[in-house]
């Protein structure tokens, strides 16, 4: 096991916005089937390091690497632009916000990226697309637009999207943030399910419990760095640095 | 009110809106394609482009249409522009609207949420795909208003061309008043008949937003 490539990879990952330095030279490592779980408050830099994976974030230095593939390759104009359309076809992504395509049927969410980027047929998409709507138990919703949905089914729908293109790794953006508390449970319920499929998962969260409940490892965050990491039993239970016993005190005790 | 006069001219009058009609149908497409064309380059990554597009949009919306015709037709010929009333009406107006319409579009596609580009741009489409399968398809739908109340300007607006001695609704009114000194009729019939046509607009406009409308 120890020999493996991991499946993500960063090193020594900066980013600045203006003169703010939100990443501060990051590593970071998931192997195949391993489940990691970055928290932290706000500001901390946790959702540029996740959206710095599939470059919706260019980093000024650093490297990230997916499954033995350079993502943020030094490539310019279209030749980065076919490389990182590639790679991106292998990561799942997971928004705060769903970002489902409002014009769009569930089923068309779903089957639009194997049918047009994979040229997959129509018929061999739909059995796809109601596969995995049975998996997230929306199989009922498959002509319905997004617009009908309540907002957990709507990051039900985009799980079974992000799915649909067999990604290497899924990467979750705060996926449960912007649900009313009734609604975590179903999403986090599907998470669990991926768990235990074993999928590669890179989760941003402010949940811990659920955190420590799914996750094999917790990177704590905070002012840009990596402050500390570990299993979530020691990380929940006996963490070594200050700041994260202030940050956790705050979050277990709520 | 001399009703038996206007019964007599109306037909006149008719004919000459469907001038009206055909002027600003053609002058809509030309400014569509110049619209079209002006907010991809005021979108676009290359700087000059960018340019490009800015300093249309600003020349045509920073002075008056009235200008703008009387530069085309009149001033034309002193650099080898010699075009016929009519098309040079529909090339000014066109023009014009063109760089209202310009912004029209850009504001719909800009308006587009950004984590719709994200999205698809995640699952790999490329920057193309994503504006074609995603950005535009919701786009369309805010550009229908603002693109109608544009054609309704251009509409009234293209009452401007009669200074060029375009021969359509307002020109032709002007014609008769020579004739008959009754202003108040044959205004009020040009201004009956704008009102038809401007109302047939508004319909259409209101069929596409619903045909449009993303449920």
């Amino acid at each position: 096991m120890s020999m493996q490539r991991p499946m993500v990879e960063v090193r020594g990952a900066r980013k600045s916005f203006g003169a703010a330095e939100v990443l501060k030279g990051i590593d970071l490592s998931v192997d195949r089937g391993q489940i990691v779980a970055v928290i932290g408050p706000s500001g901390s830099g946790k959702s540029t390091l996740l959206r710095s994976i599939n470059h919706l974030e260019a980093l000024d230095s650093g490297e990230v690497w997916l499954d033995g593939m350079q993502v943020n390759q030094p490539l310019h104009g279209q030749a980065f632009e076919r490389h990182i359309n590639k790679v991106r076809q292998q990561m799942g992504m997971v928004f705060q916000h769903f970002n489902l395509f409002p014009h769009l049927t569930v089923l068309d969410n779903i089957t639009m990226g194997p049918v047009i980027l994979k040229g997959m047929s129509k018929s061999e998409a739909h059995a796809l697309a109601h596969g995995l709507l049975s998996k997230v138990g929306l199989a009922d919703k498959i002509d319905a637009y997004p617009s009908r949905l309540s907002g957990g089914q709507k990051q039900r729908v985009a799980i079974a999207r992000a799915l649909a293109m067999q990604p290497k790794v899924m990467l979750f953006d705060e996926a449960t943030s912007a649900l009313d508390p009734e609604l975590v449970d179903e999403v986090n319920a599907v998470m669990k399910k991926l768990a235990a499929e074993h999928m590669t998962m890179l989760i941003v969260t402010h949940e811990m419990r659920f955190a420590g409940e799914v996750a094999d490892r917790v990177l704590f965050m905070d002012g840009g760095v990596v402050v500390e990491e570990g299993p979530p039993s020691e990380m929940f239970r006996a963490p070594q640095k200050e700041r994260t016993r202030t940050f956790l005190k705050k979050y277990l005790s709520a | 009110m001399d009703f038996s006069l206007m019964q007599r001219v109306f037909p006149f009058f008719v004919e000459a809106a469907f001038v009206t009609i055909e002027i600003t149908a053609l002058a809509l497409v030309l400014g569509l394609v110049a619209a079209a064309l002006a907010a991809a380059a005021k979108m676009s990554r290359s700087a000059p482009l960018r340019t490009i597009g800015t300093l249309y949009v600003s020349l045509f919306r920073g002075t008056p249409c009235l200008i703008q015709l009387f530069v085309l037709y009149f001033g034309g010929p002193q650099v080898g522009i010699n075009l016929e009333p009519f098309a040079a009406g529909v090339i000014g107006l066109g023009l014009n609207i063109g760089a209202y319409m310009a912004e029209s579009i850009r504001g719909a596609l800009v308006a587009v949420d950004r984590g719709q580009i994200e999205a698809a741009r995640t699952i790999g489409f490329s920057r193309f795909q994503t504006l074609r399968k995603v950005v535009l398809p919701q786009a369309a739908r805010l550009m229908i208003r603002p693109l109608g109340v544009n054609t309704v300007a251009l509409l009234k607006g293209s009452a401007l061309v009669s200074t060029i001695s375009v021969v359509e609704l307002t020109y032709t009114a002007q014609r008769f008043i020579g004739s008959t000194y009754k202003p108040f009729e044959i205004f009020g019939i040009a201004a009956l008949l704008y009102m038809i046509m401007v109302y047939a607009v508004a319909r259409v406009v209101d069929m596409l937003d619903k045909r449009f409308a993303i449920v």
